[in-house]
């Protein structure tokens, strides 16, 4: 390991990109194109190196950096990574050169506000999974709405004004009782111990003897809102399908591919730690709102004409399975859970590129519209194909590592709601093959005909998410032995702040540490101190 | 023989600025008489009055190496206190003050009002301003108060031509003078409970004496509270404020939705916090009910507005409530978060009023939403500062208006005002979305079947307007980004005693 700070080099390179790209002059669009594939490829060369550099041996956070930042308010400047945030900092990098690349064509106007927003949001997400300071965490997930906001504001498809409009309300309700929570906690820390700090670890050390169960309960709750809203969990979802679907092409592919993970990524890092009392306590609540959104999700899906929105509801579905094996409090159903969301972008931005090919086509996503595909365009009918079978859990891709692992970690431990959840995955076959035999199966018409295949573009744009997900689908233990660390971490504390136990199969040994880290350590989070 | 009138000694460094303020306005008058109309008298003037404000300025500095050394200068008969509470608010009014200058330069040109007598009102009503800032005694405050409103009335009808400019001034004027009275009263009622009017003075009666009967004294603190929260528009003192915002001109505005507000909030602090600190467990919940109506009615008000300067109107009464959250919970962090507010809030608020000054055409009247439509497209840079002040107010990250957002909120979560922080973040929610109307706006293109385009003149922006743009944009956002030093002067100016 260097003394490089990698992470703010990470975060940094996207923010500059954005810089740079405003001040080129307008009138060069292919130049502020190269700046912004340079800036979002050279973001994810240092992602690879963290990857390389990323050690398997440290259960606590790495590469960490930590400068005063908000004197007055106790804020400071903190970042690290460890297996949870990892691949979703991995993930992002990966899906942004990708989606600029398919939006080269479309859309032809104000490229120059297009990139600089776009690497804007870049510089958010990646912030947002590698902040540890609660403040910092809490500034990047605001400035994420307003990229995200124009970017389907400027845009997007018909009725973008309003969809953009319900995207920013819905968030900005959640983010706003989050950070009511954040300075409740805060501040609740300030007056037992005299120390203003928003330090994550230090808080999540402090929290859960420190607050009552019923504090610690209202905190949760107002977290759980925020990214329950961003998950979205079922009654916090109707901004999803709209933003989804009036996004373009590359919005919907970060909407789907990242930001949604934002919430699954909140409970993992925060409820847990902060509020493990309530997190154990509301466990069957999630579990239920969970297995809701898997059963909604698909059934919704299927009802569905248009063709962006069934793979919007299918999100919804998905993310169903990783609210389900995250709150399932197991090993193996949190080793599922982050494998899911590393393998969701991979599929289901593959899936959103190709739909976002057919729209460049037939500038339509109404699914009557199509029909016989395959005729026209054989190779964008088989990139759909494979998306598609990675995306619903055919063995072999990655897709059905992360749901099998949730379902089985949730089997242990909840029976009822993993036999409910497990139907969910027979739906998800039905909406997404119904779908694809109406728009790429039968008989073409005449416009159809004509449509052209795949470029050489297109598929660079595609093929390397599918080959990343048939690699994590043959080889899961590549991802599996970074993450498994961090979440082994999650569920010990968990077990030691509240008393509860990991539900284990039979002939399972207790999750334990690694040799060489004590109890206290592990509750500090790596954290020196007494 | 008659023994000699005592007059009580007096610093003159320290009332200074006001002097400065109150002399160039006073040249300006004489030139106006002596000059005329000649063709020099304007830009004559107009260096005058930048040059009031700026020796103001660099008195306050000296004034501020002063008292930070050393401690508070109390003079007049302690009828004034030069604290760095006090210079910090008088930096924040002296600022808004050339920052309005600058923008009427042009603005009187174009709209052919070029009369000094509106620099040397300006003038006049900041000098009272900056006596507010330093009262400590409620008569003081009550002099500072018409010295500053009574300038005010005349520059809101000043565009005599416009008939909303006339509504605007009457209407300001009859409700400016009766809370004045009701200030008045406030005054007597307290110093009829007390004996004094000396903020000092009441605190230490206070501290010393039990009332047996505190009606009096109640009333009295009631009636102060009313008083000053008509200046700081909050609900539900808060009427005139829409008309009377969207009929000045707009850079007077700018000026009192910045200045005034900064004025009124120094001597609602000032005399709450050192006068009834002992008081606080009645004043507290009548100030909760201000804060959350005037959040409440500011931010859900401005969402049907559909005129950008109404707008910005009641988004300036949503931005009282959260001062008065700051002020609620009387403790050092939330005056300091008030303080901090305050300051930020001023230039981002004189900003969005400045693009509105040079963004519209000659007559000053076509301010509804449907005029700014399509504004970042033709002049990229105008519309593009607009979304970035919008934005500002909306407390983006990375903007002035996050991290006083965030410190009023931080106070708030201290002093386990819970209620409070929820309505407000929530309320905070509630704003952003017409901010987020008026950005969307501005980038909407306009429907081509309205054939005269409606913000076609002047299509360059003057030097000193964009200058004043600039410096607002610069200023917000470098507190956003390194807000450090700003919020370690807000927490030196916030010791009141």
């Amino acid at each position: 390991m260097t003394d490089f700070p990698i992470l703010t080099a990470i975060i940094a390179t996207p923010l500059i990109g954005a810089v740079v790209v405003t001040m080129l002059p307008s009138r060069r669009p292919e130049i502020i194109k190269a700046v912004g594939y340079g800036f979002t490829i050279a973001t994810l060369g240092l992602a690879c190196w963290l990857l390389a550099d990323f050690s398997t041996k440290n259960i606590f956070f790495q590469f960490v950096e930590n400068q005063p930042w908000l004197p007055g308010i106790g804020s400071r400047y903190i970042v690290g990574v460890d297996g949870i945030s990892l691949f979703m900092v991995v993930a992002t990098a990966l899906l942004m050169p990708l989606s600029l690349l398919a939006s080269q064509r479309y859309p032809s106007q104000r490229p120059k506000a297009f990139t600089a927003w776009f690497l804007l949001l870049e510089f958010s997400l990646l912030g947002i999974f590698l902040s540890l300071d609660l403040i910092m965490f809490f500034v990047f997930w605001e400035i994420l709405l307003v990229p995200m906001y124009f970017l389907i504001q400027g845009w997007g498809h018909e009725r973008r004004q309003y969809a953009a409009l319900k995207f920013f309300l819905y968030t900005a309700v959640g983010s706003a009782l989050m950070l009511a929570c954040i300075l409740v906690l805060g501040f609740l820390h300030q007056g037992a111990t005299g120390v203003l700090t928003f330090d994550y670890r230090v808080l999540a050390a402090w929290a859960y003897h420190g607050l009552s169960l019923t504090t610690e309960t209202v905190l949760f709750l107002g977290f759980m809102i925020a990214f329950a809203i961003k998950l979205p969990l079922v009654p916090f979802h109707t901004w999803l399908p709209d933003a989804h679907t009036e996004a373009p092409t590359a919005g919907s592919v970060v909407l789907a591919g990242v930001i949604i993970k934002m919430g699954a990524y909140g409970f993992l890092r925060f409820s847990f730690e902060l509020f493990p009392h309530a997190s154990v306590n509301l466990a069957p609540l999630l579990l239920t709102l969970g297995v809701i959104g898997i059963l909604y999700g698909a059934v919704v899906a299927a009802m569905q004409k248009n063709l962006k929105r069934v793979i919007a509801y299918s999100s919804i579905a998905h993310m169903g399975f990783v609210i389900v094996g995250i709150f399932s409090l197991t090993v193996l159903g949190l080793d599922g859970a982050v494998f899911t969301m590393l393998s969701h972008p991979l599929t289901t931005g593959a899936l959103f590129l190709v739909v976002g090919m057919l729209y460049e086509r037939r500038h339509t996503y109404e699914i009557s519209e199509y029909g016989g595909v395959w005729r026209s365009a054989p190779m964008l009918t088989a990139m759909f194909m494979l998306a598609m079978v990675a995306g619903i859990g055919l063995p072999g891709f990655s897709g059905f590592i992360g749901e099998f692992l949730s379902l089985v970690g949730t089997f242990v431990s909840r029976r009822p709601w993993a036999i409910a959840g497990a139907i969910g995955v027979i739906f998800a076959a039905v909406y997404m093959l119904w779908a694809f035999q109406r728009v790429f199966m039968g008989k073409p018409s005449a416009i159809t005909l004509r449509m052209p295949d795949v470029s050489l573009r297109e598929v660079i744009v595609v093929a390397p998410l599918l080959a990343l997900s048939l690699f994590l689908g043959l080889y899961p233990k590549a991802a599996l032995d970074r993450i498994e660390p961090s979440v082994k971490r999650t569920i010990v504390n968990v077990e030691l702040k509240t008393g509860f136990h990991e539900k284990r199969p039979a002939g399972y040994s207790k999750t334990t540490l690694p040799k060489g880290v004590t109890a206290s350590e592990s509750i500090r989070l790596g954290l020196g101190g007494p | 023989m008659t023994p000699p009138i005592s007059t009580p000694s007096i610093n003159w460094l320290a009332i200074s600025p006001e002097i400065a303020l109150a002399a160039a306005g006073v040249v300006m008058v004489m030139l106006r008489s002596v000059l005329r109309r000649r063709p020099i008298t304007m830009p004559l003037c107009v260096v005058v009055a930048i040059s009031g404000v700026v020796a103001a300025g660099a008195v306050e500095y000296r004034l501020w190496q002063v008292v930070d050394h050393h401690r508070a200068i109390s003079t007049v008969a302690g009828m004034v206190r030069v604290d760095l509470f006090g210079i910090f608010l008088g930096v924040v009014v002296l600022g808004a003050t050339l920052m309005t200058l600058l923008l009427s330069v042009a603005y009187l040109r174009r709209e052919g009002l070029d009369a000094p007598e509106y620099l040397a009102l300006v003038l006049l009503s900041a000098a009272g301003m900056l006596a507010m800032t330093t009262a400590n005694d409620l008569i003081v405050v009550f002099l500072a108060l018409e010295v500053l409103s009574i300038p005010l009335y005349v520059l809101a009808a000043f565009d005599r031509r416009r008939l909303s400019s006339q509504e605007a001034g009457i209407k300001y004027f009859v409700l400016g003078a009766f809370s004045s009275a009701i200030f008045l009263y406030g005054v007597a009622l307290t110093y009829g409970a007390t004996g004094t009017t000396s903020l000092t003075g009441i605190a230490s009666f206070l501290a010393h004496n039990t009332l047996l009967d505190q009606g009096t004294l109640l009333a009295g603190i009631a009636f102060l509270l009313v008083g000053l929260g008509f200046k700081v528009a909050a609900v539900p003192f808060h009427m005139w404020t829409p008309d009377v915002y969207q009929g000045a001109p707009t850079p007077i505005t700018a000026f009192m939705s910045a200045a005034t507000k900064a004025a009124g909030f120094a001597a609602l602090l000032r005399v709450f916090g050192v006068a009834f600190p002992l008081y606080r467990a009645d004043w507290r919940p009548a100030v909760f009910a201000l804060a959350v109506l005037s959040l409440v009615v500011g931010s859900v008000a401005a969402v049907v507005q559909t005129d950008v300067k109404r707008m910005l109107a009641y988004s300036s009464i949503a931005h009282a409530g959260y001062i008065l959250i700051g002020f609620q919970t009387a403790t050092s962090r939330g005056r300091e978060a008030a303080l901090l507010y305050l300051f930020v809030y001023s230039f981002m608020t004189v900003g969005a009023f400045a693009v509105l000054t040079v963004a519209t055409r000659r007559g000053d009247d076509r301010h509804s939403l449907d005029d700014y439509r399509g504004l970042a497209l033709e002049r990229p840079i105008v519309g593009g500062l607009l979304i970035f002040f919008v934005l500002a107010q909306a407390g983006i990250p990375f903007t002035g208006g996050f991290i006083a957002k965030l410190e009023v909120f931080s106070a708030a979560a201290q002093a386990h005002q819970y209620v409070l922080l929820v309505i407000g973040v929530l309320a905070a929610v509630v704003t952003a979305y017409f901010y987020l109307r008026i950005a969307y706006t501005v980038l909407t293109p306009g429907e081509e079947t309205s054939s005269a385009k409606p913000l076609e003149t002047p299509r360059r922006v003057d030097v000193w307007s964009g200058l004043v743009l600039v410096a607002c944009a610069a200023l917000v956002l470098v507190v956003g980004v390194v807000p450090g030093v700003f919020v370690h002067w807000a927490r030196d100016a916030t010791f009141l005693l």
